[in-house]
C-alpha cells in the first residue's frame, strides 16, 4: 500500500516489513498471553461468571437476555425518539438562524453556543431534576429524550446549516427569480438538496446519540447499560456482562458508521449529486467527525 | 442565583477539580493517540489492523462503558486505586480513539506529491517527515483536534457522573441530591462552570487555528 509517507517497498524494505511484523505479532501474542494468565488467576475464566451469559442450558440464561434485549430495546427507544425531535428542532432552528433579521440572531447563536457548550450528561441531568420542580412530571424516558434533544438538536441545526451553506449559491438565486418566497426557496429548492448532502453527516449523528443513550443510567432509565448494572449487582460477573454489552454497542455503532460511509459513497457517485463533488461532502463528514467528537459523549 | 454564592468555595474546588481531570486526560489521550495514529499509518500490517481495532472498539463503544470497564472491571483484576484515575484512563482510552482519527486524517490530507518531491530532492524520511510532512499535517490537524479536546473537556463530566469525587458535576449532584437544594439555580451554576472552560478553550483553538490556516 503506498501513503504519503513513504514509498512502494522494495525487497530490502519488504523484509524490514516483515521482521517488524514478526515483532509486532509476537508482542501481541505476549501481551495476550499475560492477560489470559492474568484473568485465568482471578478466576474470571470460572463457568459460574460465563454460564449465564454464554450456556443456553443454564436457568438463568434466558432471564438474563430477556433483560439485556429490554434494555437494547430501551436503548434504541430513546435514540430513536431523541434523534426524530432533534432533527425536526435541528431543522427549525438552522432555518430560524438562516433566515433570522440581525436583531434576533444573535438570540438564536446564544442558545445553540450556550447548548453546544455544556456536557450533554449535564443537559440529561437538569432536564430530569428541574421539570419535575417546575410541576412537568414524566417518565425517565421522556427526561433522557429531553436532556438528548437539548444538546443534538444544535449540533444538528449546525449541520444542517452546513449543509445549506455548501449548495451553490445559483441555486438559490434560481428559485428567487422564478418569483418564489424565501420560505418555498428553502422548502422546496435548498433543504431537499441539503438533506442529500447531509445524510451521511446524519447517521454518524445517530452513533453519537445512541451512545449518549447510555447516560440514561443516572436517570434510572432502564437501558442497556443500567440492566446490565443490574445484573452485576445479581451475578457479581462486571467484566463478561459489560464486555457483552460493549460487544452490543460495537455491533450497532459499527454498523451504522458503515452506513454512513456507503451513504456518502453513493452520493459522491451519482451525477445528481449537487455538492460540489465529493470534497464538500467528505469536508461535511470531517465535520460530522468533529461533532462526533464534540457530542462524542458516552 | 443566591444558591451559587453561598456554596462559591464548593464551585471553585469543583472547577479546579475538572480542570485538573482534564489536564492529566489532555496529555494522556494525545500522547497515546498519537502513538495509535503513528501504527495505524505505518507500514507494518500487525501494527495497522492493532491501530484499526483500537478505534473502532473505543469510538462505538459508549464512554459509559469504558468508564464502567474502568471502576468495577479493574478492581475484579485486583487493581486497585483512586477512582481519580480510572476515570481519568477511562477518558484517555475514548478520547485517544478520536485523537488518532484527527491526527491520521491531518496526515492523510497532506497531498502525496508534497512527499514525493521531498524524497526526490533527497530529503531522507526523519527529513521529509520533520520539514515537510508534518508542518502541513498540524495545519489540518488544528481544528478537528480542537473539537476533540472541547468533547473531552465535556466529556469529564460523565466521569464526574460516576463519582470522581469533588468535580464540577459532582458539586451539582451533592448540592441537588443531598443537601436538596433547587435544581435550577445549583445546575445552572454547574453549566456556567463547564462554559468558562469551554468558551476560552474554544477562542484560543480559533485563534490558533486562523493563526496556521494556510490557503492551499
Amino acid at each position: 500500500m503506498s501513503s504519503v509517507l513513504y514509498d512502494a517497498p522494495g525487497p530490502r524494505a519488504k523484509r524490514r516489513i516483515l521482521v517488524g511484523s514478526l515483532i509486532a505479532a509476537a508482542g501481541a501474542v505476549v501481551v495476550l498471553v499475560l492477560v489470559t494468565i492474568k484473568l485465568d488467576q482471578q478466576g474470571q475464566f470460572e463457568s459460574e461468571k460465563w454460564a449465564p451469559l454464554t450456556d443456553p442450558s443454564d436457568p438463568r440464561f434466558p432471564l438474563v437476555w430477556d433483560l439485556l434485549g429490554e434494555g437494547l430495546q430501551n436503548t434504541l427507544i430513546a435514540a430513536a425518539w431523541a434523534m426524530l425531535f432533534s432533527l425536526v428542532i435541528g431543522t427549525l432552528l438552522a432555518v430560524t438562524r438562516v433566515t433570522a433579521a440581525a436583531w434576533y440572531r444573535w438570540a438564536v447563536v446564544g442558545v445553540i453556543e450556550f447548548l453546544r457548550g455544556i456536557p450533554v450528561v449535564i443537559a440529561i441531568f437538569f432536564a430530569a431534576r428541574a421539570l419535575p420542580e417546575l410541576g412537568v412530571d414524566l417518565e425517565p424516558l421522556w427526561f433522557l429524550v429531553i436532556g438528548l434533544t437539548a444538546y443534538n438538536s444544535v449540533i444538528i441545526a449546525e449541520i444542517v446549516r452546513a449543509g445549506i451553506n455548501s449548495l451553490p449559491k445559483g441555486q438559490r438565486e434560481a428559485a428567487e427569480s422564478l418569483g418564489l418566497t424565501r420560505g418555498q426557496t428553502l422548502q422546496l429548492v435548498l433543504l431537499p438538496q441539503a438533506f442529500r448532502i447531509m445524510l451521511p453527516a446524519l447517521i454518524s449523528q445517530l452513533v453519537v446519540v445512541l451512545k449518549d443513550t447510555s447516560l440514561g443510567f443516572i436517570i434510572s432509565y432502564p437501558e442497556l447499560v443500567r440492566t446490565a448494572g443490574f445484573i452485576v449487582q445479581n451475578l457479581k460477573n462486571p467484566i463478561q456482562t459489560y464486555l457483552i454489552v460493549a460487544v452490543i454497542f460495537i455491533i450497532v455503532n459499527y454498523a451504522l458508521s458503515r452506513l454512513a460511509i456507503f451513504v456518502e459513497r453513493r452520493l459522491s457517485r451519482s451525477k445528481k449529486s449537487v455538492a460540489g463533488g465529493p470534497a464538500e461532502t467528505i469536508a461535511l463528514a470531517e465535520s460530522s467527525m468533529a461533532a462526533g467528537g464534540v457530542a462524542g459523549g458516552a | 442565583m443566591g444558591v451559587i454564592f453561598d456554596n462559591f468555595s464548593l464551585y471553585v474546588d469543583g472547577f479546579l477539580t475538572t480542570l485538573k481531570f482534564c489536564a492529566f486526560a489532555l496529555v494522556g489521550s494525545l500522547i497515546i493517540g498519537t502513538v495509535i495514529a503513528a501504527f495505524r499509518v505505518s507500514p507494518v500490517p500487525p501494527l495497522r489492523w492493532f491501530g484499526t481495532s483500537w478505534v473502532n472498539v473505543f469510538r462505538n463503544c459508549p464512554l459509559t462503558v469504558v468508564l464502567f470497564f474502568c471502576a468495577f472491571g479493574l478492581p475484579e483484576l485486583g487493581i486497585n486505586g483512586e477512582y481519580f484515575w480510572f476515570g481519568v484512563l477511562g477518558l484517555v482510552l475514548y478520547t485517544s480513539a478520536f485523537v488518532c482519527e484527527a491526527v491520521r486524517s491531518g496526515i492523510n490530507a497532506v497531498p502525496a506529491g508534497q512527499a514525493e518531491a521531498a524524497r526526490a530532492v533527497g530529503l531522507t524520511f526523519q527529513q521529509s517527515l520533520s520539514i515537510v510532512i508534518m508542518p502541513q499535517a498540524f495545519r489540518t490537524v488544528v481544528p478537528p483536534l480542537g473539537s476533540v479536546i472541547i468533547a473531552m473537556i465535556k466529556n469529564s463530566a460523565i466521569a464526574g457522573a460516576f463519582g470522581v469525587p469533588g468535580d464540577l458535576f459532582d458539586v451539582g449532584e451533592v448540592l441537588t441530591s443531598a443537601q436538596g437544594l433547587a435544581a435550577v439555580p445549583v445546575l445552572t451554576g454547574v453549566a456556567l462552570g463547564y462554559l468558562a472552560i469551554t468558551i476560552p478553550v474554544g477562542l484560543l483553538l480559533g485563534l490558533l487555528e486562523r493563526k496556521v490556516a494556510i490557503a492551499r
